[in-house]
């Protein structure tokens, strides 16, 4: 049996249940690999909150009320508010932030009454408030990729899927915007999953962009990802005014299909000049893989696919600057020293509290919101994200699922582009489409391309179709490895 | 177009925000940047699209949904005013505001 770290959550439910394992000693197993992290990846680690839930989990796994979750260890992306342990958005302005409450997210996957029971090893490192493509965001140092450590992992969930390349934790949950599960997940060569939006409660989940954010999976395989969803999902109508009030499903009762007769859809505009030769060959492997399993590929076209860059660094910012007006230095976060009167007060908190991507993006959208400039940046932002989902639905009258790229390159080195946003914004262009959708997408690990870094496929279907997702990359990683390799010395 | 140092103070001071004048040229420069992506998007003929505000808008047709109209929370307002920077008394504290 190979070492704990690198088991699927499958292999290590099956130790728990057979009682061979505990969850107690799984939790110091992984909190003993946390504290040694090289990565950067937590914020937040607490051995005695860890290993109060880890004996629950291990009283239910005795008494027969566990469920395949419970005693599996997880660690959550720090935009996710949880009681126990303290919740930064990777901000200066949330430094030492307690709340009152989990996160939905965070409750269904935890160890409360209605929970699966997972154990929760700390806190994970983000892009400040979840804006950016890289983690160099964060206000508390950039996160280190595990393949190479003079590298970005991608973000903003960059530290999910660092910690899970890394063999820090099993499995991680993450959000995506604009792709901010499935790029770290591609440039870690780990899995990660987006739902349909609304699939997911927002609930406790830190808000950036409303209509865009959606909380999701990260860890090694399809079928683990498979797992956490099933949990994470499910309508929270009461709390989420956004929540689909569609039931929870369980995704890996759909993972045995057979992929004869598959149609999968290449957009052209996905596999254009942009794209590194690199990436390109491992999509292209892929796609000879997935053609043996018995899928077809149509060639079909996203006309619009650029135009997703624009259309969401308007959408985004303009919710972003509505959405951060909460922090005033009054209610929570931080607040200035010796205000002179109120503006004075809530100036120079969130001056002194906001890094200078979120400035930006505040200014951005308070811009594109302002009266004269309403209808030619937010409403003609809208109209071409209209257009956007709308190619997406002839598309899917061509195929079953869509695939490319999740990333035109391999993973940057650190600081590369820390300097010109406008290149990591460019760098968004494969995920930007599915994101003003709303459509379920994910990353699946397809091999390596320059310096050995990992490439991710993106696979995209139509709404509420994340069984369909989860299976074809399943399928995929029953006849391939990727999924298993690890950076050196993990 | 391009945003002037006068519009970047503008919208500073709009969103409670303060841009010392050394910082104006790094911030405006990506800012600008941007803008210029967006002038391709507004070149699109969008006559007659009805702007999506909301990915609900096509996964299911749905009302505004309204909850019960019944007491579900408690009161929880000491935990809740915890991560104030500065409360006395159950209220939250603000530099006085009429003289």
């Amino acid at each position: 049996m190979s070492e704990l770290h690198t088991q699927s959550l499958r292999q290590l439910s099956e130790a728990l249940h057979a009682k061979t394992l505990s969850a107690t000693e799984l939790a110091q197993h992984f909190l003993a690999r946390a504290q040694a992290d090289t990565t950067g990846s937590f914020l937040a680690i607490d051995p005695a909150a860890t290993l109060a839930q880890a004996q629950q989990a291990d009283a239910r796994l005795a008494n027969g009320t566990a469920t395949r979750l419970t005693g599996l260890p997880i660690a959550h992306k720090d935009i996710f508010v949880t009681r126990e342990w303290p919740t930064t958005a990777g901000s200066r302005m949330l430094a030492g932030y307690r709340s009152p409450f989990d996160a939905t997210v965070v409750a269904r996957l935890g160890h409360g009454d209605h929970g699966a029971g997972m154990v929760n090893l700390g806190k994970l490192s983000c892009d400040e408030f979840a804006m950016g493509s890289s983690n160099e965001n964060s206000a508390f140092g950039p996160v280190k990729n595990p393949w190479d450590p003079s590298r970005i992992p991608g973000g903003s969930s960059g530290a999910s899927a660092a910690a899970v390349a890394a063999g820090l934790v099993p499995a991680a949950t993450g959000t995506d915007t604009g792709g901010s599960i499935r790029q770290p997940a591609a440039f870690c060569g780990i899995t990660g999953i987006k739902p349909t939006y609304g699939r997911a409660s927002r609930y406790g989940m830190i808000a950036y962009a409303s209509s865009l954010d959606q909380a999701g999976a990260m860890a090694r395989s399809a079928e683990d990802c498979a797992w956490l969803l099933s949990a994470l999902c499910g309508p929270d109508l009461d709390r989420d005014a956004t929540s689909l009030d569609v039931p929870a499903e369980d995704f890996s009762a759909q993972l045995g299909q057979p992929l004869q007769g598959l149609r999968v859809g290449l957009p052209q505009e996905f596999f254009g000049e942009g794209l590194s030769s690199s990436v390109r060959e491992a999509i292209d492997a892929a796609m000879a893989q997935l053609r043996q399993l018995g899928a077809t590929t149509v060639p079909l076209s996203l006309p619009l696919t650029e135009l997703a860059i624009p259309a969401y660094y308007i959408i985004a910012p303009a919710e972003a600057s509505s959405n951060l007006s909460r922090f005033d230095g009054v209610k929570f976060g931080h607040r200035c020293e010796h205000p002179a009167d109120l503006m004075d007060l809530y100036v120079r908190s969130r001056t002194e509290g906001f890094g200078e991507e979120v400035k930006r993006r505040i200014l951005v959208g308070a811009y594109v919101l302002s009266h004269g400039y309403y209808d030619a940046y937010y409403l003609q932002a809208q109209r071409v994200r209209r257009l956007i989902a709308d190619d997406f639905q002839k598309a899917f009258a061509q195929c079953d699922v869509i695939a490319g790229p999740v990333a035109p390159t391999v993973a940057w080195g650190l600081g590369e582009k820390a300097n010109d946003p406008v290149a990591n914004y460019l760098a968004d262009i494969f995920t930007l489409p599915a994101s003003l959708a709303g459509l379920p997408a994910m990353s699946v690990p397809v091999g390596f391309g320059e310096a050995g870094m990992p490439v991710g496929l993106q696979l995209i279907a139509n709404h509420l179709q994340e069984g369909r997702l989860l299976n074809v990359a399943h399928q995929y990683q029953c006849h391939t490895d990727w999924h298993l390799k690890t950076p050196q010395g993990i | 177009m391009s945003l002037t140092s006068q519009d970047l103070q503008r919208l500073a001071k709009l969103s409670r925000l303060s841009v010392p004048e050394a910082d104006e040229a790094r911030m405006l420069e990506p800012i600008n940047g941007l803008f210029h992506l967006v002038e391709q998007m507004q070149a699109v003929d969008t006559q007659g699209v009805v702007p999506l505000a909301h990915p609900f808008d096509v996964t299911q047709a749905m009302a505004l949904r309204l909850r019960e109209d019944r007491v579900s929370e408690p009161n929880a307002r000491e935990a809740n005013q915890q991560s104030a920077p500065w409360v006395e008394d159950g209220l939250l504290v603000v530099p006085k505001v009429i003289e």
